[in-house]
């Protein structure tokens, strides 16, 4: 029996390594200096690359933090200090909930809040869905690290005559920063790669950024758009994306490990 | 524990005075309201935008299997169908391999080894669905369609399940490609559950002369049966909302086979392939009920799920989604 669970053990990694393997045997031979500063070429033109994809993609990040960040530390923090009897649970609860809607269904969801009203795709919309879906992860991960400040240093603070706020502000959100930029970073890996939700908010673009108001390209939706396209080029351009995409989402994930490593260690 | 207990009496006395910690109240308290409004307004919105497709089919949506945008006749059975059976088929793949390898991680493996195959599982889950598909689509269907599929047919191929021509995309390419990205969450959480399983519980088995294997089914397996099924549920949580790698190797055809070889839908990859392409309100409106029924699934198999998997071990923090 051992045997057999120690075979499910391997069975459960080879295809992850199976699939990385392959990521960088096809995306090495495609991803070069073009990639990285090229538009999109037009079917049939060799060589051309997917820079406006890389920046469109930091942008809906960007926004995405931009709106998403506030509203989630601050609601963690609200988690773990409140002592309201309704609200924390509720909202605790609905955090869960909102991490487990498929990112699909998010994705309608700013449809209908944002382009309809505005009546076009937009980046704002593609970044509003990526910031709901990074909502729930970062209340969550802040809330737990709030928590982790010790009682001492916050009652201390207190008994010096420091008003409550800036006890939270100066001296328990400081205490948890490492903890919580390794949650905010773990948030971006995770919607770096989204591709569902901007389907029909940011839509995607074969030029360069031209506006918070228009559809802008990802990185993500260019991978799904060439990979399902019928021309070989555009095949190895898929590969090169998903090379560079799994580049960025990783990175991201290592300097997430890297801040945490320094302080509150232990604390994930 | 007291200690922490004693800080919001401390603070109790404290907040009210300051008009800095008034003004900081209302914030913090804005922005957890703000989580509560956007679920609220997502209920209500897709609601709204569905409701002229719940009110021209009704009950009908959810039982016809039609789907003809061009007569503006909508019905969600084989999308249903599709993600039922493709997140079933990803079950029967992933469960036993992942649970498997829970008990290998808990029980039996080196301490040693426990770190990195944590640190993979969270590398498994930093992969965008996208490259699965990616990879699904170049690498698994051109392997099923030249291998796998003419092997099934000739050995199984009397069984209705492994009929037809083997296109690669299909029923059975999304299976397994599910299988590959949920059995990770289900290795990472049943291992939780194990763990969190009293040490007394297999010290018992093991006094009374139970072997290693013996003391794993009775004593830990069965005490953590409910947590298991939780983990499980989990799993399915994601199977049914995958979309992206789904859409990609599915094959995307509106039709209840019963053959795996087949291609099919799920619900989730209607709405990534035509949501954009809606030409009428109606269409639109059906599709975003699909995405309402979607959501509803998701929540409920999502709660029970996390309500499963805390009745063993407490709530499960190692385990980000």
């Amino acid at each position: 029996m051992s045997g057999l669970a120690a075979t499910a053990a391997g069975l459960v990694v080879l295809p992850l390594l199976l699939i990385f393997a392959f990521l960088l045997w096809q995306g090495a031979s495609a991803v070069n200096a073009d990639f990285f500063t090229h538009l999109p070429r037009p079917v049939g033109e060799v060589g051309g690359g997917m820079a406006n994809a890389i920046v469109g993609t930091l942008i809906l990040l960007a926004l995405a933090a931009a709106l998403g960040l506030p509203i989630g530390i601050f609601g963690g923090l609200y988690l773990a200090e409140s002592r309201d009897r309704r609200l924390p649970w509720v909202a605790r609860f609905l955090a869960d909930v909102l991490n487990g809607v498929p990112s699909i269904v998010i994705g309608i969801f700013a449809y209908t809040v944002i382009v309809l009203p505005m009546r076009r795709f937009s980046a704002i919309a593609g970044g509003f869905a990526l910031a709901v879906i990074m909502l729930p992860i970062v209340v969550r991960t802040s809330e737990e690290l709030v928590r982790l400040v010790p009682a001492s240093l916050h009652e201390a603070a207190l008994a010096l005559g420091i008003p409550q706020w800036k006890v939270l502000l100066r001296v328990v959100l400081p205490t948890a920063r490492a903890g919580i930029i390794t949650g905010v970073m773990v948030a971006i890996a995770r919607v770096a790669g989204e591709t569902a939700p901007l389907l029909f908010t940011a839509f995607g673009n074969r030029f360069w950024h031209q506006g918070l108001d228009q559809p802008i390209a990802a990185l993500p939706l260019q991978i799904f758009a060439y990979a399902i396209a019928p021309y070989d080029d555009w095949h190895r351009q898929a590969w090169a994306g998903a090379l560079v995409l799994i580049g960025l989402v990783f990175i991201v994930s290592f300097a997430a490990r890297i801040v945490t490593s320094g302080r509150l260690t232990g604390v994930r | 524990m007291s200690v922490v207990a004693a800080v919001p009496q401390v603070k109790a006395q404290a907040a009210p005075r300051n008009l800095g910690d008034q003004i900081l109240r209302v914030v913090l308290r804005a922005a957890a309201l703000t989580l509560v409004l956007l679920v609220a307004a997502m209920v209500a919105a897709m609601l709204h935008a569905a409701w002229p497709a719940i009110r021209a089919f009704g009950f009908r949506f959810l039982v016809s299997s039609t789907w003809d945008p061009v007569a503006e006749q909508f019905g969600a059975i084989p999308f249903i169908y599709g993600t039922l059976l493709s997140s079933l088929l990803a079950l029967l793949i992933a469960v036993p391999l992942g649970i498997g390898a829970a008990i290998y991680l808990a029980e039996l493996a080196p301490a040693w080894i426990r770190p990195p195959v944590a640190f993979l599982v969270e590398l498994v889950a930093a992969v965008p669905s996208v490259i699965y598909g990616l990879w699904g689509i170049f690498v698994l269907a051109p392997f099923l369609r030249v291998w796998v599929q003419p092997f099934l047919g000739k050995t199984l191929g009397f069984l209705p399940l492994f009929q037809g021509p083997p296109y690669g995309v299909g029923m059975l390419a999304a299976g397994i490609i599910l299988a590959i990205m949920i059995v990770p969450y289900i290795t990472a959480v049943s291992r939780e559950v194990l763990l969190a399983v009293p040490t007394a519980q297999r010290e018992a088995a093991l006094a009374l002369g139970a072997t290693r294997w013996e003391t794993t089914r009775i004593a830990v397996l069965r005490y953590g049966r409910s947590g298991l099924v939780g983990a499980v549920l989990l799993g399915l949580g994601r199977a049914l909302g995958e979309t992206m790698a789904v859409t990609m190797v599915i094959g995307n055809r509106p039709e209840v086979a019963i053959s795996l070889f087949a291609p099919g839908y799920t619900m989730a990859s209607v709405i990534a392939n035509e949501f954009a392409e809606a030409t009428s309100d109606l269409y639109l409106a059906a599709l975003i009920e699909i995405g309402l029924l979607l959501f509803v699934v998701t929540v409920v198999v999502n709660a029970l799920a996390r309500l499963l998997v805390w009745s063993v071990g407490g709530p499960v923090k190692a385990v980000r989604e």
